[in-house]
Order: C-alpha cells, then sequence, then structure tokens
C-alpha cells in the first residue's frame, strides 16, 4: 500500500508488512560478481583486462617454477642456514635454537596472544623441517626443538611461571646466544678468555642464522635506544633535546649503507684506543641499530604526542612519579598506538640486514651471491640466480609475514574493550 | 614538612598570581580554606577559577604569592609538590581515567606504587570506594565501556583510594549529559557529608545552595565577592555578581 504523501494523516494499515526476498542479481555468486567486478562498462573492461594478464603471470611462473632448477639452494642448504659455520661444532647453533624455542614455549604458554601465534609459526617451521631431509642429524634438532617448544607451552600453561623471570630469561638469551655461537667469551683486551669449545670467530657465521642476529640485535637493542630518544626529545632540558634532536635528524638524514660503511672505516675513532678492533659483526650490529633507533624515536614520538594532556595530569595529581608516570600511563598508551608503525620498521630492518653483505658480511644475500658464482653451475644454461634470489626472496618473505601477522593479532587483542 | 592538625586553614592562598606569556590569568588572588570546609568557586568562563584550583596542587605553576597546604608550602622543591599531591585529590572535567586500564587498576595504581600498599589491601579499599560511589559491579570493566557519570565517579573512587585531606574538583559535570549530573553530585554530596575538605569549580548553582559552606565568585582572574549561599543568592553585593547570578538564573 503506498503512502498518500498529500494527506495531513495517514495510517499504514498493513502494517506489518512481509518482508521479501531480495532480487536475483543482488545476491549469491551472480549478485557478488555484479557488484565487484562488472559494475559498470569501465570495472567490466578492468575486471576482464586483469584476467587476462593475471592468466599469463600465473602460468608461466608456475611453468618456470615447475622447470627450475633447485639444485644449487637443496646442496647449499647448510651454507644458507649458517654459512660457513664450521660442520664439527653446528652442535652450537643448534643449542640456540633450542633454548630459544623452550623460551618461545614457555612464552606462548605464559603470556598467550602475540606469543602464541609466533610460537605456532615457529613450531610450523621446525616441522616441516623435520620433514624434509636435509639431513639426519639436522631433522633431529628440529624435531627435538619442535619437542621443547611444546614441552615449554605445557609448562607455561599449566605451571605460574614468574614473567619478571621469563624476561630476564630473554634478556639473557641474546649475551648467551653470542657465548653459545662463539665458543667462549673472547676479550683478551679485558683479560677475560675462556671457552669450552674451539673458538668460532664471527667471520664464520652467516646464512638466515646471520641474518636473524642482526636483526633480532637490531630490534632488541634499537627499542630502548630509541624509546628514549624520544622521550629525551620531549625534555624540558634544552641539552638533553638538542642531543636527541640532533642525533635524529642527523641520523635520518643518511642512507643506511653509509653508516655501514661509516661503522666499517670509522668506528674505532668513536672508540676508546685500548678496545682494539671490533669485528665487523659488532660494527654492522652498531650501524644498524643506530639507524634504527632514530626512526623508531620518531615513531614513538607520535605516539607520545597522541596521549592527551589530561592523563599526564591525572597522574601528576595522583602523585604518580616521573618513572613511574611513564611506565604505568604513558609509554603503554603511546606504543599501543604505534605498534602498526614499530612492527612495519622491524619489518623493515629485518629485511635491511641484507645490506650488510656489502660490507663483507655473508647473510643470506651474500650466501645467495656466492652460491651463484659457484663453479658447480656454471653448465646450467642461463645461471642459477633466478632460483636463488626467488628463494632467499621466499625466506625474507617468511618471516616478515610472520611478524606481520603476529602484530595484526596483538593490535587486535590489545584494541579490545578498550576506547 | 608534616601537617599540623590544630591548624584550622588547610588551603592557604595568599596574593597568587600568574601570568600566561603576557596574560594576567591570576590577580592576587587569596583565600583560605578550613578543614571541613566546602568552598565553591563560581564564575564565567576565563575568570580563573579553573586556573587557581590548579595551582593549589601544582598543575599550573604559579609566579609569585605563596600557597600553603596542610602546613607544607608549595615551593618549586619536587618532595613538597609531591607531599601537597598526596594529600589532595583531582577530579577533572573530563575524567582523565587511564583508558588502558580497568576500574579496578585504575583505582589502585597510586596506592600501590605511591603509597606503597599491598595489592590485596589495595583492591579491597578500591572495592568499598566502588561500593560508596555505587558502581562495584564495573571493577573488572575498562572506562570505554562505562557512561560519562559511571567514569566520573570512578574518577572520584580513585582520587580518594589515595587517602586525601582535600579534594579539588574541576568542572566535575560540565561534560556530562544532563541525565548523569545526578548521580555525580550526589557522591559529592556523600562526600561533602563525611566532612571531606572540597574545594569544587561548577555551575551548578543547586550545589552551591544546598552544600557550599562558602561560595567564591571570580572574574577577570580576580576574587569579586566572597560569602554564605545565602548570602549569595539572596543579598550580592558587587554589580559584577548580581549580573553573573541575574545571567545564570534566567
Amino acid at each position: 500500500m503506498a503512502t498518500d504523501i498529500r494527506s495531513t494523516s495517514w495510517v499504514n494499515t498493513n502494517h506489518p508488512a512481509p518482508a521479501q526476498k531480495p532480487p536475483a542479481s543482488e545476491v549469491g555468486v551472480l549478485g557478488w560478481l555484479r557488484t565487484n567486478l562488472f559494475s559498470g562498462i569501465g570495472n567490466s573492461f578492468l575486471t576482464i583486462v586483469t584476467l587476462i594478464a593475471l592468466y599469463f603471470i600465473v602460468t608461466n611462473l608456475v611453468q618456470w617454477l615447475l622447470g627450475a632448477y633447485w639444485e644449487p639452494i637443496w646442496v647449499n642448504r647448510k651454507l644458507f642456514a649458517v654459512g660457513q659455520y664450521p660442520l664439527e661444532q653446528l652442535w652450537q647453533p643448534a643449542l640456540v635454537l633450542l633454548m630459544v624455542s623452550l623460551l618461545f614455549g614457555l612464552s606462548a604458554g605464559r603470556w598467550g596472544s602475540i606469543m602464541r601465534n609466533l610460537g605456532v609459526g615457529l613450531g610450523a617451521l621446525l616441522l616441516a623441517l623435520a620433514l624434509i631431509p636435509i639431513g639426519l642429524q639436522a631433522q633431529v634438532v628440529m624435531a627435538a626443538s619442535l619437542a621443547l617448544l611444546l614441552i615449554g607451552y605445557l609448562i607455561g600453561a599449566r605451571i605460574a611461571i614468574s614473567g619478571r623471570w621469563l624476561a630476564v630469561a630473554w634478556v639473557l638469551s641474546l649475551p648467551a646466544t653470542f657465548v653459545i655461537l662463539l665458543g667462549g667469551i673472547n676479550l683478551p683486551r679485558l683479560g677475560v678468555t675462556w671457552n669450552f669449545a674451539p673458538l668460532v670467530e664471527s667471520n664464520l657465521w652467516g646464512g638466515l642464522m646471520l641474518t636473524m642476529l642482526l636483526a633480532v640485535v637490531g630490534i632488541a637493542l634499537s627499542f630502548p635506544i630509541g624509546v628514549l630518544l624520544a622521550l629525551g626529545r620531549r625534555s624540558n632540558l634544552p641539552v638533553v633535546k638538542l642531543f636527541c634532536v640532533g642525533y635524529i635528524e642527523l641520523i635520518r638524514g643518511v642512507p643506511l649503507i653509509t653508516l655501514l660503511f661509516m661503522g666499517m672505516t670509522m668506528l674505532p675513532l668513536f672508540l676508546p684506543s685500548n678496545w682494539g678492533n671490533p669485528s665487523q659483526l659488532v660494527r654492522a650490529m652498531t650501524a644498524i641499530t643506530l639507524f634504527s633507533a632514530a626512526y623508531l624515536a620518531e615513531n614513538v614520538r607520535g605516539g607520545l604526542q597522541a596521549i592527551p594532556k589530561g592523563q599526564y595530569e591525572a597522574a601528576d595529581a595522583l602523585g604518580l612519579g616521573g618513572f613511574d608516570k611513564l611506565r604505568f600511563i604513558i609509554l603503554p598508551q603511546a606504543l599501543t598506538k604505534v605498534i602498526p608503525a614499530i612492527v612495519g620498521q622491524f619489518i623493515g630492518l629485518f629485511k635491511d640486514t641484507s645490506l650488510a653483505s656489502l660490507v663483507g658480511l655473508l647473510e643470506l644475500v651474500a650466501v645467495g651471491k656466492a652460491v651463484i658464482q659457484q663453479p658447480a653451475w656454471l653448465g646450467v644454461t642461463g645461471g642459477v640466480a633466478k632460483e636463488v634470489y626467488v628463494f632467499v626472496a621466499f625466506v625474507f618473505f617468511i618471516f616478515s609475514f610472520g611478524m606481520s601477522f603476529a602484530s595484526r593479532k596483538l593490535e587486535s587483542k590489545l584494541g579490545f574493550g578498550k576506547r | 614538612m608534616a601537617g599540623h592538625a590544630e591548624d584550622a586553614d588547610i588551603i592557604i592562598a595568599k596574593n597568587v598570581n600568574k601570568w600566561y606569556g603576557e596574560f594576567h590569568a591570576l590577580k592576587n588572588v587569596s583565600l583560605t580554606v578550613k578543614r571541613r570546609e566546602v568552598v565553591v568557586i563560581i564564575g564565567p568562563s576565563g575568570s580563573g577559577k579553573s586556573t587557581f584550583i590548579r595551582t593549589i596542587n601544582r598543575l599550573e605553576e604559579h609566579q609569585s604569592g605563596d600557597i600553603v597546604v596542610d602546613g607544607i608550602p608549595l615551593t618549586r622543591d619536587v618532595r613538597n609538590i609531591e607531599a601537597i599531591r598526596m594529600e589532595t585529590g583531582m577530579v577533572f572535567q573530563q575524567f582523565n581515567l587511564f583508558p588502558h586500564l580497568t576500574v579496578m587498576q585504575n583505582i589502585t595504581l597510586a596506592p600501590i606504587h605511591v603509597r606503597k600498599m599491598k595489592k590485596q589491601e589495595a583492591e579491597a579499599r578500591a572495592m568499598q570506594l566502588l561500593e560508596r560511589v555505587g558502581i562495584p559491579e564495573q571493577a573488572q570493566k575498562y572506562p570505554g565501556q562505562l557512561s560519562g557519570g559511571q567514569q566520573q565517579r570512578v574518577a572520584i573512587a580513585r582520587a580518594l583510594a589515595m587517602q586525601p585531606k582535600i579534594m579539588l574538583f574541576d568542572e566535575p559535570t560540565s561534560a556530562l549529559d544532563p541525565e548523569m549530573i545526578r548521580e555525580v553530585l550526589e557522591v559529592m554530596e556523600e562526600l561533602a557529608e563525611s566532612g571531606m575538605t572540597m574545594v569544587v569549580v561548577t555551575h551548578e548553582m543547586g550545589f552551591a545552595k544546598g552544600v557550599a559552606d562558602r561560595i567564591v565568585f571570580m572574574d577577570s582572574g580576580e576574587i569579586v565577592e566572597i560569602g554564605t549561599p545565602d548570602h549569595f543568592f539572596t543579598n550580592p553585593q558587587h554589580d559584577r555578581t548580581k549580573l553573573f547570578l541575574q545571567q545564570i538564573l534566567k
């Protein structure tokens, strides 16, 4: 019954009207295609062109993947994993993997959320590597790591272990990793030399292991430095503020590669003369950390600026001192707001570690380059560069995607129940 | 440095001046507040009333004049400022609850970390306070899940959790929807009856009439008139006060 819009009063005697089905062209597969792909002549044209392009790209790619020559990657799998680390001492990196797996397991059980997601990712990776016949010893290590991950999870979920101690364990795991990989402690200038295995100097470390080390050290060290720089930039003390602004702007004004080269040539100039000659690994880590810290500081500053003045005032009025105010009120809110930016930056840092190949570190990309040059593949038509770079890109993608996925989970968790 | 219980005047402000750049925001403001007294400050916006109560706990710094709170002189000395802030609770127009913490955490944070109270004790006291302000069932929620009136009541509970001797209210109902103003005012009335010393900046004339011991009228950074509610609403002296009351009581 149509409304008589000209009358001043009218009653709908037909109410309630029965619901009717939407027109067939608006629902189901047809409706979806219509609204999303063929909603007009222009869009229909774009859809068809895209489909044709996709067809050629996908068929060609699949054809190439099936016919590609993966032998160089398979043969060099140890080189891709740990570089030139001595074969007979591979139990040391294996020990690090076991340690990290256990820590991930415990954290996933204790904290859940992002740690559980990362733990699931690590578990899937370990499972795949345990099943692929990469070598019996390596497979056993992967399986054992997977087992430790699961055991750690069960312990962490069942027993109320102290979160504080777990955090301390994570912090200590970083220097522990260096000691285990090196085979001891070698600081002759401080008169400390102790080893439990023949020392493996860091110039023999390489492959994915080195890429991970560069990234993890860069992330772990640049985070606190970046937060301090961001706070310093907002300081009321002119000297602190000036230093932080100067540092941030100076570092952001130069490309990472120049910092890496400067680290190689100039770092000793800034250190006390009796500190000797830092290894290339330490130089690269310093450059990456200092670079990342400057960018992180700007991201954190963005978060700090988004905190309303009232939050500071409420904390002040309650008598919360400067440190407590930052720790409990300001930083938790500021950092939550900039998680996507910070994770994005860490993913960038992870990929930027490939620049270390240009200053002589044998990380993943450098190993790839070396493999391409191996005489064994000289006879392969077209070379093996395509296969090697696709593989290296794939490895970078897996870890970057993992980080991005975990951060999205964290955002949705932290966003829940709050304004 | 500790407070002197025998002193009748718990807040003493003498010739307080404040400038924002060239702008003279507080002009020789002098006021004393007695223990257990409820002082309501009214005045047009921009008259300096909020600025004045914010100088009492040093959210704003005054440039000249003396402020003494419970025997503690308010100086640049951080220890004095912290001591005064522990004695004064403040409730803000915009609530300023911590959105990333639950109601319970909002209330217990300062007692645990500033007063060094045990967690269980702080939580038990927080529950008592939530019952006092009428929302014990909201303890585990986040501020964003509460209505404005509930948030402001949590803010009052949060301030009370520090066991302050003085409560400062900076337009506590100005950001609330009309139907929620009542529930906040009732909590404040109960607080006044319990003997809390209160300084309240507000536009709620009903509250001023019913609860205040004294009313202070400010305009252009100055105190224009001080008096009992009776004096104020029946026999205001200054022309500026009369004009203001005419406008708001229309």
